[in-house]
């Protein structure tokens, strides 16, 4: 019981990543009817940054907790920033131009800015695994047993209260700016009709750019708390991260927003799951494997679009 | 009537891929008129209502606003300068609630009036009131009619181009709504420009007409004048209501 609540724990945890990964590529998905496969090192890009900026602050475990709130909501704006302006150039140079043109070319080239961002950061930051000492500390014991077979304790640490917490926080305000603001409504809007968007008075080329930018400013935040939460990150991480976002986004239906959350909570707790009860080198293999069976069973995905309206 | 119309189309040319929809039309559309324009299927009537809001774009010829030559600018621009149109096939978004497609219509338009014009554009069409939460694609084709309509309304346009309004609707409603549009006209001086097959009720309603055949304008004149032409009367209103 004990240990299946801990796995539980790790995996929201490992499942709030994944799931703000999830959000980049089923918005772009739903916008402009595109995988964006250098999404994945876009959250790339944004942990090396945060590498960066923490490294440049300062910032280690010993730094006084107000300080390290300051620095870390720091590191996070210029992560966010940094990586926006990867994510908008991606789209203005990569795929803007190719808009309108045959459903295949958008999706090579953005196999290829994938290779060029692992590329560029492979060189520019080195090939070796980057370690980052744990700033985030402690935590909490929430259950203890003693038997005689031994002691049992769960335990939430610091880090993954964050981690969740923020993520809440995140998806709650991103779903209420699809929801509610003017942007939000441009945005299903050119996801619904583009033209119609444009003779609705919608800037279409510059509210896709602006979805390209808050998957990129989300991506950012998971690349954060990538590195935070494991310590070590190298130029391939997008790589992996990004395919199991990816399978989060089908999961839950590409194009549904709530759809990205809950797929990338099931892929976070598939994984944990699978490596905690059966063997962890196959972790990937189960997640995969997940996407297989969506992909064959539930082609819609669990919250994907039923098309009901009459044209 | 001010000095120069207010859309002064010159000479325009339009092209799908290689093929030419528009062959060089030119008509113009003054302030407070009320102008449609008539034409078989496939004579190039929607394809000139989207060129001039820029999709697709003119090819050659000039498409003036206001003075303004708009021909190369981009369609978002264009409805922020006070066009607005209700397209053909009404491409109502249909994810979203009627009150969202209505937001989405008032977009370009100053939002301390907002109120006011969801209450005109209720006032019009008063089911569109009851099925305010209703989602888009669930209306009936007519109710989606009239959603268009009042989306185009609500971005407060001085020019409203209507492509083909009374499509799918019951006689009672297609009244209705021309009596809608003779009242704005009246009332509020908006201007007018109407692509209907509906084309009695259409130059009865309107202050002058054109007749646009292979992408060409090939008539042009008062609506009574119009009426009365044998041509058109074998043309476009055998069976029509009389
Ligand atoms: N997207 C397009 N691609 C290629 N050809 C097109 C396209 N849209 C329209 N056309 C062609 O352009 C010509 C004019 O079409 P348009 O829709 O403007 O006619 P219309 O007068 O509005 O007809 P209707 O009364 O049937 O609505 C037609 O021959 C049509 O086939
Ligand atoms: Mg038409």
């Amino acid at each position: 019981m004990e240990y299946f609540v801990q796995q539980l724990i790790n995996g929201v945890t490992l499942g709030s990543i994944y799931g703000l990964i999830a959000i980049g590529y089923t918005m772009v998905y739903g916008i402009v009817g595109m995988i964006n496969f250098a999404h994945g090192d876009i959250f790339m890009v944004g942990a090396f940054v945060s590498l960066i900026a923490i490294t440049a602050l300062g910032l280690t475990a010993s730094t006084g907790l107000g300080l390290t709130i300051i620095a870390l909501i720091l590191v996070l704006i210029f992560a966010m920033l940094i990586a926006s302006v990867y994510g908008w150039t991606v789209e203005r140079i990569a795929y803007r131009p190719l808009r309108g043109s045959f459903r295949l070319a958008p999706l090579i080239t953005a196999i290829g800015m994938s290779i060029v961002l692992q590329n560029y950061v492979q060189i520019a930051q080195g090939a070796r695994v980057k370690p980052l000492q744990p700033i985030i500390q402690d935590g909490y014991t929430i259950m203890r047993r003693v038997d005689e077979q031994g002691e049992f304790v769960v335990q939430i640490s610091n880090m993954q209260i964050f981690i969740i917490l923020l993520t809440t926080a995140l998806m709650v305000t991103f779903s209420m700016i699809i929801a509610k603001t003017p942007l939000g409504r441009a945005q299903r809007a050119c996801e619904q009709d583009r033209k119609m968007a444009a003779l609705s008075g919608i800037n279409v080329d510059r509210t896709i750019s602006l979805t390209f930018v808050m998957g990129a400013a989300l991506a950012a935040v998971a690349g954060l708390m990538f590195l935070l939460y494991y310590g070590v990150i190298d130029f391939f991480i997008g790589f992996v991260a990004g395919v199991k976002a990816f399978t989060a986004a089908v999961l839950g239906g590409i194009g549904s927003l709530p759809g990205a959350m809950l797929g990338g909570l099931v892929i976070g707790l598939i994984e944990t799951f699978w490596s905690a009860y059966f063997s962890i080198e196959y972790k990937d293999v189960a997640a995969f494997a997940m996407l297989a069976l969506v992909l064959i069973f539930l082609p819609q995905g669990l919250l994907g679009k039923p098309e009901v309206e009459k044209v | 009537m001010s000095a120069h119309p207010l859309l002064a189309v010159s000479e325009v040319e339009t092209f799908y891929g290689r093929i030419q929809a528009l062959r060089g039309v030119s008509l113009d559309v003054h302030q407070g008129e009320i102008v449609t324009l008539i034409g078989a299927n496939g004579a190039g009537k929607s394809t000139l209502m989207m060129t001039i809001c820029g999709s697709p774009q003119a090819r050659s010829g000039r498409v003036l606003y206001d003075g303004q030559d708009i021909t190369t600018f981009p369609t978002h621009q264009i409805m922020h300068m006070g066009i607005a149109q209700s397209p053909e096939g009404r491409r109502i978004f249909g994810r979203m609630t009627v009150m969202e497609n209505l937001m989405i219509g008032a977009s370009v338009a100053d939002q301390k009036f907002f109120d006011e014009d969801l209450e005109r554009a209720f006032a019009l069409f008063p089911r569109l009131k009851d099925r305010r939460d209703q989602r888009g694609g669930t209306l009936s084709g007519g109710e989606q009619q009239m959603l268009a309509i009042a989306r185009a309304l609500m971005a407060r346009p001085r020019l409203l181009l209507l492509d083909e309004p009374s499509l799918g609707l019951a006689p009672l409603v297609v009244k209705q709504i021309f009596g809608a549009i003779g009242e704005l006209n009246r009332a509020d001086g908006l201007t007018v420009f109407l692509v209907e097959q509906n084309a009695y009720h259409a130059l009865k309603l309107a202050h002058r007409g054109y007749v646009m055949v292979n992408g060409q304008i090939t008539m042009s004149g008062t609506g009574t004048e119009l009426l009365a032409r044998d041509e058109i009367r074998a043309a476009y209103l055998e069976g029509g209501a009389h």
